[in-house]
């Protein structure tokens, strides 16, 4: 009988800190357990740029702030059978949304700008200009967590979870038998 | 520092804020005993006198009443007709609720903001006018309306709305536009001058002809528990809203051994729709302070107070006339009608703006001079209320039925309306109907028959109870109005199918946000999310998920909030879901192979294209093709 084929898995992180990434690797020892189940697709752990085939699970770190974060998500939907929102930021949008709390200006994105690069008390910026490389994606108007742009299937709360639940939720998904989270594992105080 | 007579104020330049003499606060708290129970009357004395309360004011007040000025400031914070800026000589407030809205409520204000320059919100520099929003004032029946300072202005048009503004700029006075000879008039003739009763059927208990104190008079001949035991045989319940038994609440209090009872009348109604009380007040105070005797003698309390809301100030002259006219007639005070040891007076409570202190905890605690906030329960009023005494606290026509009760016996009133619901009940209509105005029926009538009666055949949907009511569509027009099938406290709101349902059901969400008291986070904060979903929903940019969150929420803000306003802010939504649900399912937007259509990419960069003055490599054709 052949064997059974690995699960494919791919990550990305999109407006985050990469702390959940480094969540992930905090399976430490267990990985190894963890990869005879699985292959890692496209992912930064990979450098793999582009998913090679549909994967089973896909696992976003980050909400989204600019175009390529909705583009990257989309493409995320569109190729994998179960989408994972990992942290704070993906699921609410966590630190970066701090700038949805500019309300109260007619033109908040511009003002969230000139204070991060014109106008702040700490900023040293002797050009004076607002990054605006052609190369740079266009932000958003606010900072979406990901489950106003496409649906998730499963959100695993924390900044940044532990490497615990996050070996757990794909252990139990992998093995078809997840159940929620041990409350230990998500309660914070 | 030196400091002012008011006079010298008015006529004064307007470049800074007016110094207050402190002397005159001072003398204000000693009207008051220095009571620190009175604080909301000091509080108000030095709004209406000065126009705000400055934080000088309150250390003075704080001094005074031997409280820190945190205290006082918590108050004075606390409610919507005291503030903390200066307000203008005239404070126009218009009444914010969806019938004003529908009743053009918009062309009002533009009306008022042309007249006097300003926006609403704002006060005009030279400290004239302060032009500002107020929700629902109880004159729904005669909408759009206007409070201006102390006096009411119905039926409003924009034209009207200029002539008022004309004739305050030219000097006059709120009471000298409504009549030349305010001052000459008697109370009632000032409030019926301001305000149309709008009674439309009158009902055998309380709008039809009423002998005086008749059942005072029987009350006297009675024990104590025979009264009791006659109001609870009659089938009374509270005609506020929640509907309990007034026999038992009474009795409760009268078994609770203390110094002192109290007996509170609640006029303070302000759910949105409702203005039976305001009728009431106008027409029958008499009864009223009957049926508080009555209930005074029941339970032995020899102090009542009526917590009249803020913003019928119009009819308080008329009640103070009542209250002094039965003193000399010694049907208050010492001795009543000569029997010995039956003692009993009240005071008239003004509130300043507050819908929560219509829930019997908070308006216990407005009373105490505390900011409006509700009380943990148990113990109930009717054990601890009020300064921790024993307390009864009824709505206006509950104490109005009482009195009838006595006069004409138990059975007379438990053969009226329905098994659980007996008696009569007052309605208040409104909305897109023939015939806005006071319905007394007894219990048991059907919409349809109501809306018959008033003129509402056309209607889409009816709005039983206010806002913390129930919802109803056609298919439940044969439902009827007792407290077992649509328990109503007399709102009853009419819409027509031209209204939108989903902009009615957010206006509510609205209010209550705005009047949430804030002490517990279920309702301070759920109902803001509620409100954000709703506003969601309208714009076309809700998931079918969000049915559920609403849902969700809603349940938890019900299990969760301490009193009843967070037990029942929700329903506006859970009543249309379930009454509505087409409305609801019409304006969602499935998601398309997992991508959410709610989620408009165009919108969401369009901001970032002008400012970087360029266009997208993933989104815009003239890249991507």
């Amino acid at each position: 009988m052949a064997e059974l084929r690995k699960a494919r898995i791919a990550t990305a992180s999109l407006a985050g800190c990469f702390g959940c990434h480094m969540a992930i690797l905090d399976i430490d020892e267990r990985l190894m357990e963890l990869m005879k189940l699985v292959e890692v697709d496209r992912s930064p752990l990979t450098d793999i740029k582009r998913f090679t085939k549909r994967c089973d699970i896909g696992i976003i770190e980050g909400g989204c702030c600019n175009e390529e974060n909705v583009h990257v998500l989309r493409d995320f939907r569109r190729n994998c059978d179960v989408l994972i929102s990992i942290g704070q930021c993906a699921i609410m949008g966590g630190l970066p949304a701090m700038r949805n709390a500019i309300m109260h200006s007619d033109a908040p994105l511009r003002e969230c700008l000139e204070e991060a690069y014109i106008t702040g008390r700490y900023i040293r910026n002797t050009t004076h200009d607002i990054p605006n490389d052609p190369a740079l994606p266009l932000l958003l108007d606010e900072v979406y967590p990901c489950s106003d742009v496409v649906e998730i299937d499963y959100q695993i709360p924390g900044c940044a979870p532990t490497g615990d639940v996050i070996y757990e939720t794909l252990a139990g998904l992998l093995a078809g038998k997840f159940h929620g989270f041990d409350r230990m594992h998500i309660k914070f105080d | 520092m030196a400091t002012n007579t008011p006079d010298e104020q008015m006529t004064g330049p307007a470049v800074s804020v007016p110094s207050i003499p402190v002397e005159e606060i001072v003398s204000i708290c000693q009207t008051y005993g220095n009571d620190r129970h009175r604080m909301l009357d000091i509080l108000r004395d030095v709004q209406d006198r000065f126009r705000w309360i400055s934080p000088k004011v309150m250390e003075t007040v704080a001094s005074q009443t031997c409280l820190s000025r945190i205290e006082v400031e918590g108050v004075a914070s606390f409610y919507s007709f005291l503030s903390q800026t200066p307000k203008g000589r005239v404070t126009i407030r218009l009444c914010d609720d969806i019938i004003d809205r529908f009743a053009g409520l918009a062309a009002i204000a533009e009306a008022f903001e042309e007249e006097l320059g300003i926006k609403v919100g704002e006060t005009s520099p030279d400290e004239s006018f302060s032009l500002e929003y107020t929700p629902c004032i109880g004159m729904c029946d005669q909408a759009p309306a206007a409070m201006v300072n102390d006096v009411v202005v119905t039926k409003l048009t924009p034209d009207l709305a200029r002539q008022w503004a004309q004739s305050l700029k030219a000097g006059k006075s709120p009471e000298e536009i409504v009549s030349d000879r305010f001052a000459d008039l008697s109370p009632h003739a000032r409030a019926t001058a301001q305000v149309d009763n709008n009674i439309r059927h009158a009902g055998a208990v309380l709008l039809g002809p009423v002998p005086d104190d008749a059942g005072l008079k029987t009350a006297l001949g009675l024990t104590p528990v025979q009264i009791m035991d006659m109001i609870e045989a009659s089938g009374l319940r509270g005609c506020g809203g929640a509907g309990f038994t007034t026999g038992r609440k009474w009795k409760f209090a009268a078994a609770e051994k203390a110094e002192k009872h109290f007996v509170l009348c609640n006029a303070d109604e302000g759910e949105p729709g409702t203005f039976k009380d305001r009728v009431l007040l106008t027409e029958r105070p008499h009864l009223l302070v009957e049926g508080m005797t009555i209930a005074a003698r029941a339970v032995g309390a020899r102090e009542g107070i009526i917590y009249l809301r803020g913003e019928y100030v119009y009819l308080r002259d008329l009640i103070e006339e009542v209250l002094a006219d039965r003193r000399a007639r010694g049907l208050l005070g010492e001795a009543i009608l000569g029997v010995e040891g039956f003692d009993f007076d009240l005071r008239v409570q003004m509130g300043a703006g507050a819908y929560i202190c219509g829930e019997e905890g908070a308006l216990i605690s407005s009373c105490e001079g505390l900011p409006g906030e509700p009380k943990t329960r148990p113990p109930f009023p009717v054990n601890r209320g009020y300064l921790g005494y024993p307390t009864v606290v009824n709505n206006v026509e509950t104490f109005c039925h009482a009195a009838r009760i006595l006069d004409r016996g138990a059975q007379w009133f438990f053969d009226m309306g329905e098994e659980g619901s007996h008696g009569t009940k007052l309605f208040s209509v409104s909305g897109d109907c023939l015939n806005p105005g006071l319905y007394e029926f007894p219990y048991g009538l059907t919409i349809n028959e109501l809306l018959e009666m008033v003129g509402g055949e056309d209607a889409a949907a009816v709005q039983v109870g206010g806002p913390s009511g129930t919802m109803i569509a056609r298919d439940s027009f044969h439902r009827r109005l007792t407290f077992d099938d649509l328990a109503t406290g007399g709102a009853i709101i009419v819409f027509s199918g031209e209204r939108n349902v989903l902009e009615i059901v957010e206006y509510y969400m609205s209010f209550f946000v705005h009047e949430s008291c804030g002490y517990c986070t279920p309702c301070r904060v759920g109902n803001v999310f509620l409100q954000k979903a709703i506003g969601k929903f309208r714009k076309g940019l809700a998931n079918p998920e969000d049915i559920d969150y609403l849902k969700d929420l809603s349940g938890t803000i019900i299990e969760t909030s301490r009193c009843g306003l967070g037990m029942t802010s929700p329903n506006p939504i859970l009543t249309t879901l379930k009454n509505f649900p087409l409305v609801y399912s019409a304006m969602v937007k499935p998601s398309k192979d997992g991508i959410r259509a709610t989620f408009d990419i165009q919108s969401a960069i369009d901001g970032a294209r002008h400012l970087a003055k360029r266009r997208s490599y993933i989104y815009d054709e003239d890249f991507s093709k």
